[in-house]
């Protein structure tokens, strides 16, 4: 491993990756303790229903079984219900109603796994069954069967109503406008589905009081925090391990009710447990994406230009409030919603509801729904293109900010950070040859094929988040960063958020090798230990970079500036005559006068004589409060072909060039977005977790949930340029969510595009072959709606 | 039931209740780790392993049905500190994120070179289409087999070159 020429960016290959190679990563189900044993999740078959007993005799007969728990015996020490992430209540084991199906109901320890399931079988539960609320608008009708009576005042089943914008501004714009556009739309349900589903491995010991817990989590402080406030155990006796991820995506940020009973578990038998869930379960279970019925509207001036924006949301959050999001803001980001477009007022208003389906929502690699946004006005613009007869590329160029507008406060009061769209638009453009595209889809339709040509630009606001607006649970969301340079001049850098895949052990020696003039491969990082690394919030919402990157840079560039006064001090020279080089501390303009951090390092830790005040070693911690939330962006174009007999779409190609600012290691920055492309044509194409009218979930293996395999995709043309934050501290903007959040409108405007010939405007998620084929034929379908 | 499965090489015998899926045996009573469970429906593939010289799904075998047969796993592919060309290409290519499904993939790419030495991008696809990659949207995977075909035909092209 060498460094680049401008210090240690570049495409380096992984650090990680010679364990995984090898088959020795070391993944959940992977951890085996001395004694353990397992468990099991009994669930719920109804979405609603009333528990009348729970009887465990049998369970806890078996030979093999060691412990059942309830919804019963939790209450007993105050944990049968936990907080969420958004101020509301989630059963962990039920102890009244159960409110969707596969909720937690019973928990079996046994020694071994599949006797742990064989005893749930022999638990017996009588269930009253009630009227299922599985539809949001139908939640909202009045005498709809109240699904959270555990809350006192709650008297429907509306969670929250929320507006964001200027909406007597929005009406005005409106009112004098020369088109309006109207477009209701769907993002369907869907579920992240990493690879890997959620477990844990708790172990209690109860001479010392420590409690250690393995678990799938994208965000370790930020559990131990929990752990601490819903089982009262003191903070500093709880240690939470991450250890490898088999894929996050925010599926893995909550706690689950299967860790809590694992702990309790483990405190009841006194032995480690291990609880992993099966793959219906993680479907069935755990923090599913969107579920927003939108209502959009867009105005201009007949020669295109956009003027304002409006939307009407009805989110879906299921029986409990867990989303996931920075507390001030109950529809996450939704209301960046304008997106990458110059116009004069925006309104929007986003009303929740409980219904009986898995709760969650803000997942997915969606920028606290700013994927629901995009994918709002993407296809808002394509909806008024069509009304007006314009050519949908040349309608977003003129509509995209230019770059002079930066930093642009937006109308819902978000300052963009910085950007050049139009530069990124053109070389999409380009790359795809657009107009020699467009001429080809003539031709195609005149030989009777359905070529589709979809665009969608998007910003996205990421890294959050300043600490002035952003907590959860009361927790800033700040994250440290803990560097130390040891004698030798290696380093170990302590971070606290947690890589399912993005490769953190190498991007983070990066940034840290080339603040210090040091090779990657003399920098360990650590993470995923509350014990050995600093607190911060985890990673979700493309905050790694963004936020514990600056953290360790921030750490580096202290240990720098020390580093430089032991440098003045073995030179006999004063600091303020020293320079930089990248590599060494050098006095100015006399390179034979030069120190690296090596030799630096063994001198901090010597009898070397430092000034007064200054103490030895290069060690150094920081903790980052971004000031403002860093905005990447991207331009995609996509070419689909659809068979109009079967409905079918083939996704020909896909052109993406991204913006997130400077990049820390091009290879992996790549295959972060063609992850999320493909992730984007899963949405579009395939992906949701439908239930039917009785409550039951549709999608609940992967027989039923389909996901892109390698022939779905196409090879993803990538391009990027570069716009730095400028006030990132090396000016990157984080990458991890862009692609998703950014291409499943360019996929639904390109299919589109393909069937406009027979008069459809747009057709709603998931675009499978029978949907698709519905809309050709002017029939509303399955989870998706056309309109013509 | 006792049954004898010889896994990369070694022989091991030992009593399995009936029902023990293949996956399950070769992690839990081999503490193999290497090959991973993702789905219970064989459509992941996180779980292939080789029996008796093909790729199979794991979670979709019972151990008894190995009982006098031969597996292969991941932990199989490097030989000492040598990487498989597979793997080389994997590195290289950055053909994996989290590394879950890569064990799986991996074993069906060695497969798929060692009977299709040459294989275009289709054949790549068609080859890893019954198995699933949340983080790389396999362009990188095709990369990374094709790394490895074409670092095999070098190797081929230098072995026949040197011996003529």
């Amino acid at each position: 491993m060498t460094a680049g020429l401008n210090g240690a960016y570049g495409s380096l290959r992984r650090k990680e990756d010679a364990r995984f190679l090898r088959g020795k990563g070391q993944f959940i189900d992977d951890i085996e303790l001395p004694g353990m044993l397992h468990g099991a999740v009994l669930r719920s078959p109804l979405p609603h229903a009333r528990i009348v007993y729970v009887d465990t005799t049998a369970a806890e007969a078996h030979p093999q079984v060691e412990a059942v728990l309830t919804g019963e015996t939790l209450a007993a020490r105050n944990l049968a219900w936990m907080p969420t992430l958004s101020q509301d209540v989630q059963a962990v084991l039920a102890t009244d109603k159960v409110r969707f199906q596969g909720q937690e109901v019973a928990f079996v320890v046994a020694r071994d796994r599949y006797s742990a399931r064989d005893a749930l079988e022999l638990i017996v539960v009588d269930y009253e069954p009630l009227p299922p609320v599985v539809d949001a608008s139908q939640a909202m009708a009045a005498g709809a069967p109240l699904i959270r009576d555990d809350l006192a005042g709650q008297d429907g089943n509306k969670i929250y109503d929320w507006e964001a914008g200027d909406q007597a501004a929005t009406d005005a714009v409106f009112a004098a406008a020369d088109v309006v556009a109207v477009q209701d739309m769907v993002y369907p349900r869907s579920h992240p589905a990493p690879l890997e589903t959620c477990g844990t491995v708790a172990d209690f010991d109860p001479i010392s009081g420590r409690l250690t817990v393995w678990s799938t989590t994208q965000a370790p402080h930020a559990h131990r925090t929990l752990y601490a406030l819903v089982a009262g155990l003191p903070e500093h006796k709880i240690r939470i391990i991450s250890p490898d991820i088999g894929g996050g995506f925010g599926n893995k940020v909550p706690i689950y009710p299967g860790y809590l009973c694992a702990v309790v578990g483990s405190i009841v038998t006194g032995r480690p447990v291990k609880w992993v869930e099966d793959r219906s379960e993680n479907l069935m279970s755990t923090a599913f994406a969107r579920d927003y019925r939108m209502h959009g509207e867009i105005a201009a001036t007949r020669d295109g230009k956009i003027l304002g924006l409006r939307a009407r949301v009805l989110a879906d959050h299921g029986a409990f409030n867990a989303t996931a999001q920075p507390t001030h803001f109950p529809a996450g980001f939704f209301h960046i919603f304008t997106g990458s477009y110059d116009l004069q007022a925006a309104h929007c208003q986003v009303t929740a509801v409980y219904t009986n389906k898995a709760p969650g929502g803000i997942a997915y690699a969606c920028s606290f729904r700013i994927t629901e946004a995009v994918y709002l006005i993407e296809r808002m613009v394509d909806v008024l293109a069509a009304k007006l007869g314009r050519d949908p590329a040349d309608l977003r160029m003129q509509n995209l900010l230019r770059p002079e507008q930066f930093p642009y406060t937006g109308p819902t009061g978000w300052e963009y950070d910085s950007g050049d769209y139009p530069r990124a638009l053109r070389l999409a453009l380009d790359m795809a040859s657009y107009d020699e595209l467009r001429r080809e889809q003539a031709r195609a339709r005149e030989r009777g094929e359905y070529l589709g040509i979809g665009l969608s630009f998007f910003t996205e606001g990421v890294g959050a988040g300043p600490k002035k607006h952003m907590d959860i649970l009361g927790l800033g969301m700040a994250d440290g960063a803990d560097l130390r340079v040891h004698p030798t001049g290696k380093a170990t850098l302590g971070i606290s958020v947690q890589t399912q895949g993005q490769g953190h052990e190498t991007t983070f020696a990066q940034i840290v090798a080339h603040e210090l003039g040091l090779d990657p491969d003399d920098v360990d990082v650590v993470h995923g230990d509350t014990d050995r690394t600093p607190f911060g919030m985890g990673t979700y919402g493309s905050r790694s970079t963004p936020v514990s990157g600056a953290a360790a840079v921030v750490a580096a560039r202290k240990v720098r500036e020390r580093a430089r006064i032991v440098a003045a001090a073995m030179l006999e020279a004063a600091p303020a005559d020293l320079e930089w080089t990248g590599r060494a501390w050098q006095v100015r303009g006399d390179p034979a006068q030069a120190r690296g951090i090596a030799e630096i390092a063994m001198a901090a830790h010597s009898a070397l004589e430092l000034p007064a005040g200054i103490e030895g070693h290069l060690d150094a911690a920081a903790v980052y409060d971004p000031p403002n939330l860093t905005y990447p962006f991207g331009a995609y174009i996509c070419l689909v072909k659809v068979d109009p007999g079967t409905g079918e779409v083939q996704v020909l190609r896909f052109i993406a060039v991204d913006d997130c600012g400077v990049q820390i290691n091009p290879m992996i920055v790549e295959g972060q977005i063609h992850g999320g492309l493909a992730d984007g044509v899963g949405m579009a194409l395939m992906q949701v977790l439908a239930y039917d009218e009785d409550g039951n979930c549709l999608g609940g293996s992967f027989m039923d949930y389909l996901l892109p395999t390698a022939v779905e995709c196409p090879s993803w043309e990538l391009g990027s340029t570069v716009t730095p934050s400028p006030h990132h501290p090396i000016g990157a903007k984080g990458v991890g969510e862009a692609a998703t959040v950014g291409s499943p409108a360019a996929v639904v405007n390109a299919v589109i595009d393909a069937i406009s010939p027979f008069g459809v405007r747009h057709a709603d998620m998931p675009l499978t072959p029978a949907n698709v084929w519905s809309a050709i034929q002017g029939q509303a379908a399955g989870p998706g709606q056309a309109t013509r | 039931m006792q049954i004898t499965v010889t896994v990369n090489g070694t022989a091991y015998t030992r009593d399995v209740e009936a029902r023990l899926l293949l996956i399950h045996f070769i992690r839990d009573e081999l503490r193999l780790t290497g090959s991973h469970w993702g789905c219970d429906t064989s459509n992941c593939g996180a779980c292939v392993v080789w029996l008796d010289g093909r790729p199979v799904k794991s979670c979709t075998v019972l151990a008894a049905m190995a009982d006098g047969h031969q597996v292969r796993t991941v932990e199989d592919l490097a030989r000492g500190a040598g990487l498989d060309p597979v793997q080389e290409g994997f590195a290289r290519c950055h053909g994996l994120q989290c590394g879950f499904c890569t064990p799986g993939m991996m074993m069906t790419a060695r497969w798929l070179l060692d009977h299709v030495p040459d294989p275009d991008e289709a054949t790549i696809r068609e080859a890893i289409s019954g198995q699933i990659c949340r983080c790389t949207g396999y362009e990188n995977i095709v990369r990374s087999v094709r790394w490895a075909a074409e670092h095999e035909a070098a190797a081929r092209a230098a072995e026949s070159g040197s011996q003529p």
